[in-house]
């Protein structure tokens, strides 16, 4: 009997490490499919035409399959956001954590996390039919689809992330230090800029590397509101074609095994690599600067 | 101290009770110990200045997030209140989708989303438990968590691409529930995996040690012990899950859902519309763009109503949860 529960016991524990394996194995499967479909594109098309050409015309004959206009509208789209996004989470975070009452706490907090499950095509909807007229009007500008606009909608979908890692990350930090701080005279300002800041920045690093790790992957925002043309942009009222825009728009017509299908998927492969890159950052940063109490000052 | 206290404090008290104390204990030394020159009623008075100043800043980057919630959801609300009849949640889009109303898509969203949860809920469980109550940390469980972390990560696009590649056309379901629920559940995976460590992680030890010390076996723990105290943490996570699942449109785009179908699906090989596609594909590709704008915003208020409904009832739900466990 004891022998058959341990068996029993034994056979459970392996079973559930093959189970919680199954996170690496599709993560796995993504990376190989994107390869397997996304590398026969560098037979037509050299790495390096295909990362720098400028041009992306992928159904004229012959075709341009360069994806540079893509990924400086990504980078650009995403930096703008942040520019947006970082200071407004952050300082949410921070208010949540150190100026807020518990109630207004209790009201706040629901409001980001709803913020956040606010699915994309709305935000990308709203962007459309309403910020874009709004846009148009106000800058005098031939399209109120395009990178500002995308920027914008975009902040507002990485705020959420920034603002509650953020925020774990501040509330983490002891007590004691805060304490220390006030003891010494300090205001609740000075406490707060000079002392919670940097002891949680490792965690607000994290919190912003990830926030814009989501701006960067996210589809249906830039792919509504972006404006869609597959250019470098001038100015920040150009329409812009971001990786996954291009990538959700030209699936549909592209014909599976073609070599438009395939260029798409390797756009997903760089796609993929800058957002794994982000990740990998934010994990080394989370891990290599743990806050480790007052030890992290 | 109190005692020792003598400016006047009416203005001070906006900050919190925290910074009125510490104020009053600045005062008083200033004002009682000789020897301490830490801070003139100048400078005192111009950082003073300076915290209100910027906690009006830290307040007003709050009140943006909530403004911005109320601006989207009121704007839609007003724009296509008029669109939610009866007709418009139990009819099917008729005349080229000009008319008519969304019932296809309201099922299809439905059967995504819990396909997706059926997939994920089970494998998302059984990996919390293993991280949670057998795993010591080490190489193993730091690479387990890269792996969730990394996937969390991963472009909905690329989810959208893999699903594509991988079930629909290697495994060769096509375009259809199954496909796009797979996809979608993949993605909501460390979600779940997310929610329910939180769920073991507050079960409290002496729960798990007064079952082994009556002589259950660890798996018995959890399964009567550990398992029924952290369900109602978990159906929070699957209800957020579930939430997600709904809302995304670029994992299901080349997945499960298509333009127009007027028929119910009947098997899990059927392809089906969906909300977020049915908003996209009426707001960009549409026959008559402006025409149905009306049917897109009710579509939206639907889809909205829907995806929130869900999470305020996990909000909640959790928060109920935590103050018990307090």
């Amino acid at each position: 009997m004891a022998n058959r529960r341990q068996t029993t016991e034994k056979s459970m524990q392996t079973m559930f490490f093959i189970i919680a394996t199954a996170s690496i194995t599709i993560l796995f499967l993504i990376m190989l499919f994107l390869f397997k479909e996304g590398l026969p594109i560098f037979k037509t098309v050299s790495v390096k035409d295909f990362i720098f050409g400028k041009y992306w015309y992928p159904t004229s004959d012959p075709a341009d399959f360069g994806i540079f206009p893509l990924i400086v509208a990504s980078l650009v789209v995403t930096g703008l956001s942040g520019m947006i996004a970082i200071p407004l989470g952050v300082m949410t975070a921070i208010y949540l954590s150190e100026i807020a009452s518990y109630r207004v706490g209790e009201i706040v907090k629901p409001i980001v996390e709803l913020l956040a499950a606010l699915p994309s095509v709305v935000i990308g909807f709203f962007g459309m039919v309403l910020v874009a007229p709004f846009l148009q009007k106000v800058f005098d500008i031939p399209t109120g689809l395009n990178m500002f606009n995308a920027s914008l909608m975009l902040a507002f979908m990485s705020i959420p992330t920034i603002c509650s890692i953020s925020e774990d990350a501040i509330h983490s930090v002891p007590g004691a230090l805060r304490e220390a701080s006030v003891a010494l005279g300090a205001t609740q300002l000075q406490t707060i800029v000079r002392v919670v800041v940097p002891a949680s920045l490792s965690g607000i690093s994290t919190a912003v590397i990830l926030g814009l790790s989501r701006a960067v992957g996210e589809t249906m925002v830039v792919l509504m509101v972006a404006g869609g043309a597959a250019m470098l942009p001038t100015s920040i009222f150009d329409p812009v074609r971001p990786m996954p825009a291009s990538i959700a728009a030209e699936m549909a017509e592209a014909p599976v095994g073609g070599e438009h299908y395939y260029a798409l998927f390797a756009t997903g492969i760089v796609l993929f690599v800058f957002t794994l890159l982000f990740n990998i950052v934010a994990d080394y940063i989370a891990h290599r600067f743990t806050q480790v109490g007052e030890a992290s000052l | 101290m109190n005692s020792l206290f003598v400016g006047p404090s009416s203005h001070r008290n906006e900050n919190g009770a925290m910074a009125t104390t510490q104020e009053r204990q600045v005062e008083s030394m200033s004002r009682t110990d000789p020897s301490f020159h830490g801070v003139s009623p100048t400078y005192d008075r111009i950082r003073k200045i300076k915290q209100n100043f910027f906690f009006f800043l830290f307040r007003a980057a709050a009140a943006i997030n909530g403004i911005a919630l109320l601006v989207i959801i009121y704007f839609m609300v007003v724009n296509g209140w008029r669109a939610i009849t009866w007709e418009f949640l139990t009819q099917p889009p008729m005349q080229s989708m000009t008319k008519g109303g969304i019932l296809p898509c309201i099922v299809g969203t439905f059967a995504l989303s819990f396909g997706a949860i059926i997939v994920a809920l089970p494998i998302g469980i059984a990996s919390a438990i293993y991280l949670t109550e057998y795993a010591r940390p080490g190489k193993v469980v730091r690479l387990i968590r890269l792996g969730i972390n990394n996937l969390a990560g991963v472009p909905s696009v690329v989810f959208g691409l893999f699903g594509l590649a991988f079930f629909v056309v290697i495994l060769n379901m096509g375009v259809s529930i199954a496909a796009g629920a797979l996809t979608l559940g993949a993605m909501s995976l460390p979600v779940i995996i997310g929610a329910t460590e939180e769920a073991l992680k507050s079960v409290p030890d002496t729960y798990r040690e007064a079952s082994l010390g009556l002589g259950a076996t660890k798996w018995q723990t959890i399964w009567r012990v550990v398992l029924p105290s952290a369900m109602p943490g978990i159906l929070t996570g699957a209800i957020l899950g579930i939430s997600r699942a709904a809302g995304e449109t670029a994992p299901i785009m080349f997945t499960g859902a298509v333009f127009f179908t007027p028929k119910l699906p009947t098997s899990i090989f059927n392809e089906v519309m969906a909300l977020p596609y049915h908003i996209y594909v009426l707001a960009t590709a549409g026959t008559q763009i402006e025409k149905t704008r009306h049917l897109q915003y009710g579509t939206a208020i639907v889809l909205i109503a829907l995806v929130l409904g869900m999470n305020l009832v996990a909000i909640v739900w959790r928060s109920r949860l935590r103050k018990r466990l307090k």
